[in-house]
């Protein structure tokens, strides 16, 4: 019969009215309004005791203004922004600016004087290391091609700016941004497990595939060869 | 001079006497009309407000999503911001616009939409008019929106604003008969125009008396203020906005306002016709029954709009001309019939009357539905089949 189709829709609708259930939208960037008794929970006591304990959050828990932070979380492998770069790690061999395929990352080393050390190879000091975010599409050469793990993927996504310039990361900022690599090409991090969205920064020692040599090994191994 | 224990401070008469106090009469009386209309107009237009947050969120979780819950607790002051976006905005007018007619008609929209309150009552004695012919009013006054749809895709000069505009007024033109119509079955039960005395007589609300004409009702004031199943003027996903893809800033807002001000006033509209006004049960006052009423219109609306989707134009069209035309006119019909049995001679209908007139108007529109749906409607067009054109294949052998 004609008609019933449109009945049909209008209980589906109702259905979806009155079932918070069927709401599909599950996380909500950047932060999530709490109810009264989600916040009870989250801070282990019942909704009573909370509002006993402080009635401001507890109204304003009521009235829906209570909010807490909410990203998706990620898997540890996600190729995110904010690269992770250890600079004790890098040698300035500039393998990453060479697999760039497109061409974004600008590095300039000088000898670095090898007085008391004498590296493997040499370690090239680093004046200049920027990428520039705002063209890198995440392919990951960059962290494929690097022989010493100084390199890794980041894990953050939260990089917007508002001038097309600031997405240049320069060789400062990559040394003061957290150090929490992306598990993508790491099988070393991710087998000690290790994951950038529970975990805090991981130190520079830790985020290689093998332990760096002291200057003894180095020497002995010069002699072997 | 009028003491203010009979009178209220916000009645007519409690600021008038404040006026008159310093003022010559005519300017009181002027001075009182001014003060009355901006606390109705701006009631309005803060009501308008929170009813779009109301119908955002109410939308949303019909359709299993949010709405608006980022400004305020639950979104409440999202209406606030986007005034306040569309205020900031710049106001452009387009180059080769009648600039006249293109500042002017966000205006006229507006203006009827909020010249309907004067009619209608509120309450026993809230009121701004009794007219005694205010159907006749309303009818009027609602019209006067197609005119601005109109003037509005005409001055843009924009193809899809004067597409849509054109739509819109095919479909309005189309929709007021209907929807006159319905409300002259109303009209004959109440034997008078005026809306306070069309209230008086709804012992029984007219909603269970005359089924047939509240569906033809609703269905063309939902065409008539352009919303979902009938949003033809401004059908996004084929014309960009209708009438109003030119405007922004402060007249978009004003476009805005009258669009979502028109649920609300054909929700009030309904009300007093239909589900018997101000009428209710003691405890609760009649203004409060008033309110309570337009809200589930309202929410009814909105479950509507949330849930079906757009018709094509010439279905729309075809419904308003072959659907709700015949349906209007056969409730006109049954009405005047059972109002010549049950009328007595002072033009009174007793309450058992319009029970007896429920009961049979009830089986009426079920079998006039039942017959439009399956009978008249059910039945296959006949289309030719069709031919390919003899230029299509041009290489084909022709004999």
């Amino acid at each position: 019969m004609y008609g019933t189709g449109l009945i049909k829709g209008l209980g589906i609708t109702m259905k979806n009215l009155v079932m918070p259930s069927r709401m599909f939208t599950l996380n909500q960037y950047p932060d999530r309004k709490v109810s009264l008794i989600e916040l009870a929970k989250m801070n282990d006591t019942n909704a009573f005791s909370l509002a006993l304990k402080k009635p401001g959050t507890a109204v304003k828990a009521l009235v829906g203004m209570v909010s807490v932070p909410d990203r998706m979380p990620q898997h540890g492998r996600f190729r995110g922004e904010e690269f992770s770069w250890y600079e004790q790690r890098c040698t300035g061999c500039a393998s990453c600016a060479k697999y760039c395929p497109l061409g974004i990352i600008r590095i300039v080393t000088h000898p670095s004087g090898a007085e008391e050390q004498v590296p493997e190879g040499d370690k090239y000091s680093i004046d200049v290391f920027d990428i520039d975010i705002g063209r890198c599409m995440f392919c990951g050469l960059c962290v494929e091609a690097c022989p010493y793990d100084a390199l890794h993927m980041g894990s953050g996504f939260e990089e917007g700016k508002y001038r097309r310039h600031d997405l240049v990361i320069s060789k400062q900022m990559l040394n003061e941004s957290p150090k929490k690599p992306s598990l993508w090409f790491r099988p070393q991090i991710e087998g000690k497990g290790y994951h950038p969205h529970r975990h805090d920064d991981i130190p520079w020692q830790e985020a290689g595939r093998h332990e760096r040599p002291t200057v003894e090994q180095q020497e002995e191994r010069w002699t072997e060869r | 001079m009028i003491d203010f224990s009979q009178t209220g401070i916000l009645s007519f008469h409690g600021i008038y006497s404040l006026f008159a106090l310093f003022l010559p009469g005519w300017l009181a009386y002027a001075a009182t009309c001014g003060v009355l209309a901006f606390i109705v107009i701006n009631a309005m237009v803060l009501s308008t407000a929170l009813y779009t947050w109301f119908e955002r969120r109410t939308i949303g979780r019909f359709q299993s999503r949010l709405g608006p819950n980022r400004w305020g607790p639950f979104g409440l002051l999202q209406p606030f911001a986007d005034v306040i976006k569309l205020i900031v905005k710049e106001d452009t007018t387009p180059a080769t616009a009648d600039k006249i007619v293109f500042a002017l008609s966000p205006v006229v929209l507006f203006a009827p939409t909020v010249l309907t309150i004067a009619v209608i009552p509120f309450g026993e004695n809230t009121f701004l008019g009794r007219l005694n012919v205010g159907v006749l009013f309303l009818i009027g006054v609602t019209s006067i929106n197609t005119i601005a749809v109109l003037a509005a895709g005409f001055a843009s000069r924009n193809k899809y604003a004067m597409l849509g505009s054109m739509r819109g007024v095919a479909m309005l033109c189309s929709y007021e008969v209907p929807m006159a119509l319905a409300i002259v079955g109303v009209v004959l039960i109440a034997n008078s125009l005026s809306l306070y005395d069309i209230v008086q007589a709804q012992s029984v609300p007219f909603l269970l008396v005359q089924p047939l004409g509240f569906l033809v009702f609703m269905a063309a004031a939902s065409a008539e203020m352009s919303r979902t199943p009938f949003d033809q003027i401004e059908a996004e996903s084929e014309l960009g906005a209708g009438y109003h893809t030119e405007y922004s800033g402060m007249k978009f807002a004003i476009f805005q306002l009258a669009e979502f001000m028109a649920p609300i006033v054909t929700s009030i509209i309904a009300v007093a016709l239909f589900f018997g006004g101000t009428r209710g049960f003691d405890p609760i006052p009649g203004q409060l029954w008033f309110v309570i009423k337009v809200v589930i219109v309202l929410f009814a609306l909105l479950w509507v709009r949330a849930t079906w989707p757009r018709l094509r134009i010439d279905q729309i069209m075809a419904f308003a001309w072959k659907g709700l035309f015949v349906f209007a006119l056969l409730n006109i019909f049954v009405i005047a019939i059972q109002v010549m049995l049950f009328q007595d001679s002072d033009g009174q209908i007793s309450m058992r009357g319009l029970w007896t007139m429920a009961a049979v108007n009830w089986l009426i529109t079920i079998a006039a539905i039942f017959l439009m749906f399956n009978v008249l409607g059910g039945r296959k067009l006949e289309r030719p089949v069709p031919q390919p054109s003899p230029l299509a294949n041009m290489y084909a052998p022709r004999d």
